[in-house]
């Protein structure tokens, strides 16, 4: 039976704004404006942080070991880190680590952070790269969740699916209308959601530009501390709850199995007494590569079944004010900066947690985020965050 | 801390200049399938919980490259975290993982290909800034050498005595079942081999590997039912030095003395030159073994020279499996390290065993002459 060693709360969060093109910032430049806000929002000075954790992905800006370079903004001279990268995931697995380090006891206070400038590469041609050079390179390409999109038509009809997934990146486009660090704010209208559905430009079948993420350049900062600390700074915390990591193996097939979103949800709710997500949770910050996964996987992550996921778009359920708040931050479609992407989620989950989220802020307290990375081979990262101390012991990995 | 972490099983590939008989995947699995057989764990929450791997994408010429070794750590519905620096630091990380009670018991795998890449120099290359750095045509053998100047001047190790250690490495690596083939150097050809980047001859620099090491890492208590003979992580430390070489004192131990200083007080050693039975220094470059004896505070600052004058290898029985220099890739030369000292406080080291060795140091660097350094001490 496992115990967690000691408690780790989220106390600062910094973001660079995100753009198709940061020109005018070179990578260190581009985290250092992260890391200082993330400072200025925890109150703290450099000299207040021990170790430092960076990721992203290489083969974008074709880098190596970037994180060298980058001590000139991550502040990680003459202090402690560690390099992690899971693709998509990095951001997410970033946070799990800071969690991890803090909690061990080895490190007092982690600043995460997690960056890209995809605009100094080739954001397809990246992507590609991933695949087996022997066997799926050829097939390999960013627009995957196509057949998704088939999937989800197929099952609930071409008209209410269509308008579904649609409805959803209008209100993701609403939400980011609000946070002024996203990257596309495109003032989608909902009278129009049937024009866009038909005759947006089509990338691969139903999927269409409108519903595919972003391509950004943008940096994310965390800061992570343990409990002594959160009360020597008195500082506003997010409780670090709980985080689970679910891979799967390289073979993309979109068969019926069970899917990495689900299993994660399932085991991350049954170590944390959540039985209805959708009740217990307030905010779910989603990341959500196009707006067919973002509706797909809602049934996965929130646990629901048949077409309970699809009434919930079409009721307005999921808004600031919903019964579950679904990315208040505009999610994955309005800002995709991919290395800092899945930790942008647990920033803003933790934001709401704290309530400084701002003009996306959602009203009445939140008590419980969830907040989820994806990447590599349809990997799965949550990580669980709260207002209230968790009680040691009371939720064992047993 | 409330718990401690012990290294239960560590398993490596013969080091080669070229596997080209192995995918990454294949030479990842005989060390992983070695320390499975060796503690006879399952994979699942009563055996290997979860994974961390280690690789670069560079290397690897393949983006989000451990989405190949899913399978092979045994990944599939389970969790696997990625290190991309030195195995030195995915066992930071992995005792971290452990430390913080999330799970009880980690794999920890990693890989790295030289061959694969039309040349290591051009990855490390890459690692230079598009500005002021890249287009003078730096990588990390160039600024390699800009430290071997500096050290060598300030310190005053000669060549003949960085040759001795070319020697001396290839000796101990041929009692060392796993260390790369080379072939025995006398002195004289040492000193007659190749200059690669002044003054770093051929000789002096790690050669091209291929290569896999896999560990099991475990809590307290399971480390007992694990194994007979854990192996305790007893001082974790790492640190950054800048990053442009002139901001750097090249011939200095900036990050590798505060990453010992922090190892050491997690295991309560004040004096480094009386403490360990074995060390192992990854050593990329003949002149960075007695460099980096001295960051370990084997020796005074600046007193690599007469260290290595005075017998201190020997003395200090330093890289007894051949260290780096015999040849281990780029992103586990710190991993084999640890690799070989807990082979040692097994006693498992057959031919090389230092005797009744209880208590190690090892070392591993990433980044431009060793910008990151990480520290473990290990202990029987």
């Amino acid at each position: 039976m496992k115990t967690k060693n000691r408690n780790v709360a989220v106390i600062g969060c910094g973001m660079s704004k995100f753009s198709s093109h940061r020109e005018e910032v070179n990578q260190p430049e581009m985290i250092h404006e992260a890391v200082v806000e993330a400072l200025e929002d925890a109150r703290l000075a450099l000299d207040d942080v021990d170790c430092v954790l960076h990721g992203n992905m290489e083969l974008f800006e074709m880098v190596h070991q970037p994180d060298m370079w980058h001590v000139l903004g991550s502040g990680a001279w003459g202090k402690s880190g560690i390099r992690l990268t899971t693709g998509g995931t990095t951001g997410s697995t970033l946070a799990c680590a800071a969690d991890n380090v803090v909690a061990s006891g080895l490190h007092d206070v982690v600043l995460a952070i997690g960056f890209e400038k995809l605009q100094e590469g080739h954001t397809t041609g990246g992507i590609t790269n991933m695949a087996d050079p022997l066997w799926g390179r050829g097939l390999q390409t960013g627009a995957l969740t196509g057949t998704t999109a088939q999937q989800v038509i197929e099952e609930f009809g071409e008209e209410r699916a269509k308008l579904a997934a649609i409805k959803l990146r209008t209100i993701m486009d609403e939400n980011a209308m609000r946070n002024a660090k996203a990257h596309r704010r495109l003032q989608l209208d909902r009278n129009h959601l049937k024009d866009y559905a038909d005759t947006d430009l089509r990338l691969v079948g139903e999927l269409r530009m409108l519903h595919m993420c972003s391509q950004s350049d943008g940096a994310c900062a965390v800061i992570f501390a343990s409990e002594d600390k959160v009360d020597a700074f008195d500082a506003n915390p997010a409780w670090v709850v709980d985080h689970e990591t679910v891979h799967r193996e390289e073979t993309l097939m979109f068969t019926p199995e069970q899917t990495t979103h689900r299993a994660a949800a399932e085991r991350l709710f049954a170590r944390n007494g959540v039985t209805d997500p959708v009740r217990d949770l307030d905010v779910f910050e989603v990341y959500d590569p196009s707006a067919w996964w973002g509706l797909d996987w809602m049934r996965e992550f929130l646990l629901l079944e048949g077409d309970e996921h699809l009434r919930m778009v079409e009721n307005d359920e999921i808004g600031p004010d919903g019964k579950i708040a679904i990315n208040p931050s505009g999610g994955v479609m309005a800002s995709n900066p991919i290395g800092a992407t899945a930790l942008v989620r647990v920033a803003e989950a933790a934001m709401q947690v704290r309530g400084t989220a701002g003009d996306h802020q959602v009203p009445g307290p939140v008590r419980l985020a969830l907040a989820s990375g994806f990447g590599g081979t349809l990997w799965t990262v949550l990580m669980l965050l709260s207002k209230n101390k968790p009680q040691l012991g009371a939720a064992s990995h047993g | 801390m409330a718990n401690r972490v012990a290294i239960c099983a560590v398993a490596q590939t013969k080091f080669e200049t070229n596997r080209w008989d192995a995918r990454m995947q294949g030479m990842v699995w005989e060390v992983v399938d070695a320390v499975r057989q060796q503690t006879h764990l399952a994979f699942g929450e009563d055996g290997i919980q979860a994974a961390v791997t280690v690789s670069d994408d560079v290397f690897d010429a393949r983006t989000i490259s451990d989405s190949a070794m899913t399978d092979v750590v045994g990944a599939h519905f389970q969790s696997e975290e990625k290190v991309a620096a030195d195995g030195a630091q995915g066992v930071y990380y992995a005792t971290s993982v452990i430390l913080s009670g999330h799970h009880d018991v980690v794999l920890l795998a990693g890989h790295c290909k030289e061959s694969q890449p039309a040349s290591r120099n051009m990855v490390t290359h890459l690692a230079f800034d598009p500005f002021y750095t890249r287009p003078v045509g730096l990588d990390y053998l160039a600024t390699a050498a800009m430290q071997a100047q500096a050290y060598m001047a300030r310190s005053g190790v000669t060549e003949e005595q960085l040759a001795d250690l070319v020697v001396r490495a290839r000796q101990w690596a041929s009692k060392n079942p796993v260390a790369q083939d080379n072939k025995p150097l006398s002195r004289q050809e040492a000193l007659a081999s190749p200059m690669l980047a002044d003054p770093i001859r051929e000789a002096f620099m790690y050669p091209v590997s291929d290569g896999a090491v896999a560990m099991i890492l475990a809590s307290e208590q399971r480390a007992a039912e694990i194994t007979d003979r854990p192996i305790w992580v007893t001082g974790l430390g790492n640190c950054h030095d800048s990053f442009f070489l002139g901001e750097r004192d090249l011939a200095g131990n900036f990050a590798l003395q505060r990453a010992a200083e922090r190892a050491y007080a997690m295991a309560g050693i004040d004096n480094p030159k009386q403490a360990f039975d074995v060390v192992e220094i990854a050593d990329q470059y003949a002149h960075q073994l007695p460099q980096y004896a001295e960051g370990l505070g084997l020796c005074e600052a600046g007193g690599g020279g007469q260290w290595l004058s005075d017998g201190g290898p020997d003395n200090d029985n330093v890289n007894r499996s051949g260290g780096m220099l015999a040849g281990n890739p780029l992103m586990l030369g710190g991993m084999a390290r640890m690799a070989e000292a807990v082979i040692q406080l097994r006693g498992e080291a057959g031919d090389r065993q230092v005797a009744d060795a209880k208590r190690a140091v090892a070392q591993g660097a990433t980044g431009p002459a060793g910008q990151l350094q990480t520290v473990v001490v290990l202990e029987s």
